[in-house]
Parts: C-alpha cells; structure tokens; sequence
C-alpha cells in the first residue's frame, strides 16, 4: 500500500501540485487521471522520488520515503517497476538485456537463472523470438511490452504506468490494459496508472483519482464516475461522443 | 551566480559518480566497451592528423629558420619539442573534446531526454556512476595510450616530410630530436593528458546528463560539451604548464 499525505511541488513559481492526499491499494489498479499539464506525471515522479516535494510525504508500507536514508530508497525503489509513456528501454541493449538488466546490475542470481526470468517474464507479455532484437527494431506496443517485462522483472510490489496507451492504436492499448490487469491481479501488485485515455479508465479503473489544477478534485470508482456529478470531472470524461453515449445509455440524461 | 550554481551541480554530481558502484564487474565491463568507443575508435583521426601536423610542423619550422646561423638538426628538435609538449597532448585533446565529448553529451543527453535515466534511477542505479564513471577511467586509462601514438606519428610525419621534400637531411633531423630529450616532458605531456580526458569527459557528461527537452536541446548540450571543455582545457593547460615546467 502507498499513503501520499498533503503532496505538494512547486517548479519557480508555480505550484504544480498541492495538498494531495490518496491512498493506494494493493493488489488493484488505481488510476490517477487528468489533462495534459494538471500535475498527474509530477505526483508520479514525486512518489517514486524522482522528484522532492516541498510537502508532504509518500509512505511505503507506513514509511516515509523521502525520509528514508540512500540505502533504504535503493532498497524501496527496487521494488518499484515502472513503465514508461516512451518505454525508456536502453537502446544499446537487445530485449533480452534489457530485461535482464536489473538482475545483472544488483547480481541477485546466476547467468542461467537470470535468462530464465528473462525469458518467462517475455513470455509473459507474448513476446517470443524476439529477444535479440534491439528496441528501434521493435514496433511500440512491442516496446511496451518489453517495458512491461522489464518493470516486473524483480517481481516489484509497487507498479507505475505512465501513460502506457500513449501513440498505441486502440487493440493494442486494450492489449497492454489487460496486461496491467493481469499482472496486478497475478502478482498481486499496488498499481499506479497515469492515464488520460478514458477507454482504459473503463477497461482496467477500479480506483481513480482525478487532478485537476494540481490538486485532488475526485476520487472514486469507475461506476462512481459515471454518475458523479462533479463539473470538472464531467468535461474532462465526457469530453468525447463515445463517452457522452455511454453515460446517456447508463443514465438517460442527455 | 549562475556559475556557482554550475560549478556546484559539477561538484555535486561528480560526488554522485564516485559513489560506490552496485556491481564492479558489470562497471569494469562497461568500461572495456568505452576504451573501444572512446579511444580505439578515436585512433584513425588521431593518426592521420598528427602525422599531418608533424609534417607542416617541420616544414614550417624549416621555412622560418632558414639561416646559414642556424645548424640543421634545430628543425628536428623544434617539432620533437612542439608535438611532445603542445601539439599531442594539447591540440589532440581540443580535438578528442569535438569527438569524444560531443558523443558523450548526445549519448548521456539522449538518454535522459528518453527516460532511460529516469528508469535507472527507480530501479535503483546510480545513474551518474553507471552512465560516467566508466567513461572517465577508459578516458584517462585510453588517452596517453593514443597521445604516445599521436607523439611518435607527429614526429615521424615531420622526418618523412621534411626528408622527402627535402628541406631536412635525415640524419640531422634525426640528430635533433636526440639532442637534449628529456624524459621529464613526456611525463608532463601524459599527466597533462590524463587531466584533459578528466575535464573532457567530465565537461560533456554534464551537459548531458542536465539536458532537459528534447532532440534539439541534446545538440545544444553536445555544442556546450565541445565549446566548455575546450575552454576548461586552455585554462588547465596554462595552470599545469606553469606548474610542471616554471
């Protein structure tokens, strides 16, 4: 579980995010959503520690992260798998390497025995005989999944998505959502998706969190958003005529 | 202030690069592959220009003393002394900041603008160490390996050029860079060297490393990379030439 208490980041002179409170379950996926530039991805980056807010603090399992001393954060933060909006593979390493990468680095099992876990974890996201190929070689869902491979490759507790749609066409988001499904059902992991892509709120949603202007405008399940009547939250979900015909089928307001 | 906050960020993340390393083996590794890219690969340019340099070097040399006062084997001692005290560990470093420290720039530069520094820090890597620490030791392990290289092709390009052309005799050209050869200049000329690939890699991981943006920025560090170490290199060759040879 992950306890953020009253997060807030400032860049210069604007406050990015203020005052976010949230708790984030184990073993569902919770999805953090809004436009582009509310402070989603900065509430992210400041809950992995890529960031250091001016406020607040992000608990792991009741301990404050950003209060932790190197050793500890190294140990938390291997326990953390990420998936990134541009997969963020390494680009001088074939598939295999890359996902064998964070054994190799911390050298927590033999040669033979990382390639296992390599290529289970492949396997895993149906990536088969591909595993020599290097990332521009693959097509970008291809790299989501390798960066899906890479991220539960030490078996992480917490998982981070952001924006795992982003630039894929509509079968292979639907695709990498029910692999994020999945494996936080599989693994039992706390998940944390940055999305704004609401077919995938539908898709995977069981606890979302909507930011707007930095700050925490709703919070609820995916059944609740469709009968919330919260302005902001509306224009933003019911931006779309697929999703006005939703809610209209749903409630029969117009 | 803007260069305090510079110089502390340098600082700061050269403390980081330090760190101790999570894996060595995979460092040392890492460092091989960089004594190929940065050095080995660095050879051809250092080869072909220091044999060309040493060549205009004599021939320059012998155009400018041309006087019946002056004994023959002077041009063979001045391009011993210009490529072993100036030309090789000075000229040939300027040169490796516009090939090696724009390639580390865009590479670190890349990299960042990519997440891929992102995701090394989550997983829980040292980035700064695994990303620059290996590129400084092949640097300083590599380069007087290439600027030994670039001393014995610089001079040899002087005695094939000034005997081919004739403006030299070999044996009197070969009679000045015996005479008076002090062991102690190629020390200096080899610790200068080790200080520039510090400052070269150092410089240009930097930039890269705080490029923030995208592909037109990562060009820009990689400018920066080129123009600060060029800049930083002049000013250390000055600070170590007056104290290794005043």
């Amino acid at each position: 579980m992950i306890v953020v208490e009253g997060l807030g980041k400032r860049f210069g002179d604007v406050q990015v995010i203020d005052g976010i409170d949230a708790v984030f379950q184990k073993g569902r996926v919770n999805q953090i959503i809004g436009r582009s530039g509310s402070g989603k991805s900065v509430m992210a980056k400041c809950m992995v520690g890529l960031h250091r807010p001016e406020k607040g603090r992000v608990l792991y399992e009741g301990r404050s992260f950003h209060d932790m001393d190197a050793e500890e954060k190294r140990g938390i933060r291997q326990r953390i798998g990420m998936l990134f909006q541009g997969s963020a593979l390494f680009d001088s390493l074939t598939v295999i390497e890359n996902v064998m990468f964070p054994l190799r680095m911390f050298g927590l099992m033999a040669k033979s025995e990382m390639e296992d876990r390599a290529h289970t974890c492949l396997k895993r996201v149906s990536i088969i005989d591909k595993d020599q190929l290097f990332p521009a070689e693959l097509s970008g869902g291809m790299q989501k999944r390798v960066g899906i491979a890479r991220a539960i490759a030490m078996n992480p507790e917490y998982l981070f998505c952001d924006e795992p749609n982003s630039g894929l066409d509509p079968q292979t988001s639907i695709v990498i959502d029910d692999l994020i499904k999945e494996i936080t059902e599989e693994f039992g992991t706390t998940t944390i998706v940055i999305t704004h892509d609401m077919n995938s709120v539908m898709e995977t949603g069981e606890h979302i969190l909507f930011i707007h202007k930095g700050r925490k405008w709703w919070e609820g399940t995916r059944e609740q958003l469709l009968r919330s009547d919260n302005k902001e939250l509306n224009e933003f979900v019911f931006a779309g005529s697929l999703m006005r015909e939703v809610k209209r089928s749903l409630t029969g307001e117009e | 202030m803007n260069i305090l906050y510079h110089i502390g960020r340098y600082v700061l993340l050269l403390r980081e690069t330090f760190a101790r390393p999570e894996r060595l083996s995979l460092y040392w590794s890492r460092t091989v592959e960089e004594m190929d890219l940065l050095g080995v690969k660095s050879l051809g340019i250092v080869a072909l220009l220091s044999a060309f340099m040493g060549a205009v070097i004599t021939i320059q040399t012998k155009t400018n003393i041309d006087s019946p006062l002056i004994q023959a084997w002077v041009v063979g001692f001045a391009t011993r002394q210009s490529t072993i005290l100036e030309f090789s560990p000075t000229v040939i470093s300027l040169i490796l900041a516009g090939k090696v420290g724009s390639n580390i720039a865009a590479e670190i530069g890349s990299m960042r603008v990519k997440e891929q520094i992102d995701a090394l820090d989550i997983m829980g890597v040292n980035s700064a160490g695994y990303l620059i620490l290996p590129k400084i030791v092949a640097t300083m392990l590599i380069n007087p390996f290439l600027i030994m290289i670039s001393m014995f092709l610089g001079i040899f390009g002087g005695w094939l050029a000034g005997v081919q052309t004739g403006v030299v005799v070999s044996d009197d050209f070969i009679m000045g860079i015996q005479l008076g050869f002090k062991p102690y200049h190629v020390v200096y000329a080899l610790i200068k060297t080790v200080v520039f690939a510090f400052i070269i890699t150092t410089v240009s991981a930097y930039q890269g490393y705080y490029t923030r943006g995208g592909t037109r920025e990562v060009g820009i560090s990689s400018t920066r990379a080129v123009v600060y170490s060029d800049v930083m290199i002049l000013l250390a060759n000055l600070v170590l030439t007056q104290a290794l040879l005043l």
